[in-house]
């Protein structure tokens, strides 16, 4: 690796080619620390769409109609793409999934925070699909530009799924809101609880942010967090009240001159908490997680066995 | 009963199999040994679903009135389920999973293709889809057969007591009743008994490639058509009809 350090182009010429808005590829030269930063964002990435398995999950099997059931089924299994997607495209920066998951198990890689809130109802299927989902590709709309291109490009491909996964998760809200009025009510204190976890998806406010400021200069984000969570609670609350839902906010109100809304103080005690891993589930998700890898030590093990013995085989041939 | 009556019967049997044993496969999701496999477990839940959603509509529109595809699959009890029982036991380990999914599909294969040729246009057209999938389930249910049965002691191990534990569950796969006898001699299903050479031979087949030994069991339980059932059933309906009896008539 050290050999050749003398040819290596300097951080100018790295930056340049990024005001370029070239892609970085896995081969190029890169600073150190623009490796490490992607490689924390992008497994954090590839984390968060395995543990989102989980509160999803929750429902697959009580999930109340076929059709539902199905739909939910495909949805997951497109996160579980997802986060093999992600980890690929981490793995491409010299990363493997073994250290990655290690890191998760360990507790010092994260994911999404809102994963960490319990699904406690039907209606919590609608709400994450259209709220979290949404926060998603807001995010991930601005991501198919970054700067490092198997994560552009993943990304690109992410995105194409994920419509789908806002429509039905909307689709559920609307359907519990043209229902009965326990429908109605189940739908309601679903926003309620889910409202706040996905403004706080987008991150701390701009100057607070730690990785914000390197990572807008090496173009890895796009747009800032306060831009993208205003984006996304102008689309949010729209939706909201053209279904009948109310927003949990006592501060919520269209600001004319700015043409956006302006919305009420975030908790940001409860946002680190939740990151520190003192949230409501985080114990269970992680403790799932290591659960179904410990689980499948047997089931991995007994593949590589079999994979040696039939090289043994081949070359014995 | 008429021939309608004695085909919707059919059907609703054939969607309560794949709707239990798609349960029991989306209870692996988020749970599999790796992601890669998290994810296919998945997709083959989705396929079973969508199976029983297939045979149930078909039910449906035999039966008329308010039938439809949700009040077979959320409005029975187990009494009247009529999934034979090797679907509904519990998923146990991984390598259980995999054996049952291995004898029932290498079984779901010949039969989807002899009801390809059935009589009845609407049941062939659900069992030429059926039998794609099928093909793409047996493959890879035998590759995991072979990879655990030859990987190490453990799994094999594993395997073979999964296998045993089965083994008794697989006669049921090949029975007839009078239900049956009727559909089968208007040509409209094929008769199952008629399939069971040609699947033990295959199962077979597969065991010995995979170091695994062919269970020389002479038990067998029997009774998921007449809603007999195991245990078992009545607990994974509490779950999957949680919501629908919680709040009964809604849409959702
Ligand atoms: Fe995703
Ligand atoms: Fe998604
Ligand atoms: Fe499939």
């Amino acid at each position: 690796m050290n050999d050749n350090v003398v040819a290596l182009p300097d951080e100018h010429k790295f930056q340049a080619r990024i005001d370029a808005e070239e892609k970085i590829e896995p081969k190029d030269w890169m600073p150190e620390g623009y490796r490490k930063n992607l490689i924390r964002q992008m497994s954090q990435h590839a984390h968060s769409e395995v543990v989102g398995e989980q509160p999803e999950g929750n429902w697959i099997t009580r999930a109340p109609s076929l059709e539902r059931k199905a739909i939910l089924l495909a949805k997951v299994q497109d996160e579980a793409g997802h986060g093999l997607y992600l980890y690929s495209a981490a793995e491409t920066l010299g990363a493997t999934r073994d250290e990655m998951i290690e890191a998760l198990h360990e507790g010092k890689a994260k994911y999404a925070s809102i994963f960490n809130y319990p699904s406690l109802t039907w209606a919590d299927i609608g709400a994450i699909g259209w709220l979290v989902d949404s926060a998603a590709i807001v995010n991930q709309v601005s991501l198919q530009n970054t700067s490092y291109g198997p994560y552009a490009r993943a990304m690109i491909r992410i995105c194409k799924e994920e419509s789908f996964h806002q429509r039905q998760g909307y689709h559920i809200m609307m359907t519990l809101m043209d229902g009965s009025d326990e429908q109605k009510a189940m739908a309601q204190d679903a926003i309620n609880r889910w409202w706040w976890p996905a403004m706080m998806m987008f991150g701390p406010h701009d100057g607070e942010s730690a990785h914000s400021a390197q990572s807008m200069k090496w173009k890895i984000k796009r747009r800032s967090n306060d831009d993208l969570r205003q984006q996304w609670v102008d689309q949010a609350v729209q939706q909201a009240h053209a279904i009948g839902l109310e927003v949990p906010d006592d501060d919520l109100t269209w600001n004319e001159e700015r043409g956006h809304y302006d919305f009420g103080p975030i908790d940001w005690d409860e946002f680190n908490r939740v990151i520190a891993g003192d949230g409501p589930c985080n114990r269970q998700r992680l403790a799932h997680h290591k659960k179904a890898h410990d689980d499948g030590a047997w089931v991995r093990e007994a593949m590589s066995a079999y994979d040696a013995k039939r090289r043994a085989k081949s070359s014995a041939a | 009963m008429t021939d309608s009556a004695l085909i919707a019967k059919f059907a609703v049997r054939q969607g309560d199999d794949a709707l239990v044993l798609g349960h029991r496969l989306s209870e692996w999701t988020s749970r599999s040994p790796f992601l890669e496999e998290d994810l296919a477990l998945t997709n083959v839940a989705l396929d079973f679903v969508g199976r029983a959603r297939m045979f149930y509509q078909y039910a449906a529109t035999l039966t008329g009135g308010d039938a439809n595809e949700d009040t077979f699959a959320y409005t029975r009890d187990a009494r009247e389920f009529s999934n034979l029982l090797i679907c509904e036991l519990p998923r146990g380990d991984f390598a259980f999973t995999i054996c049952r999914q291995y004898l029932y599909d290498a079984f779901a294969l010949p039969f989807m293709q002899a009801l390809m040729k059935s009589s009845d246009q609407q049941l062939a057209a659900i069992a030429a889809k059926a039998e794609k999938e099928t093909k793409y389930h047996v493959r890879r249910d035998t590759d995991w057969m072979l990879r655990l049965g030859d990987g190490t002691e453990e799994s094999q191990g594993r395997m073979q007591k999964a296998l045993d534990d089965l083994w008794g569950y697989t006669g049921e796969l090949f029975d007839v009743d009078d239900v049956d006898r009727a559909l089968i001699a208007e040509g409209i299903v094929p008769d199952v008994s008629l399939l069971r050479d040609q699947w033990l031979e295959t199962v077979s087949d597969t065991i010995a490639r995979a170091n695994l030994e062919l269970p020389q069991a002479d038990w067998k339980a029997a009774g998921g058509r007449d809603g007999i059932h195991t245990e078992s059933l009545g607990f994974l309906l509490a779950e999957l009809q949680s919501v629908q009896r919680a709040y009964p008539g809604l849409k959702w």
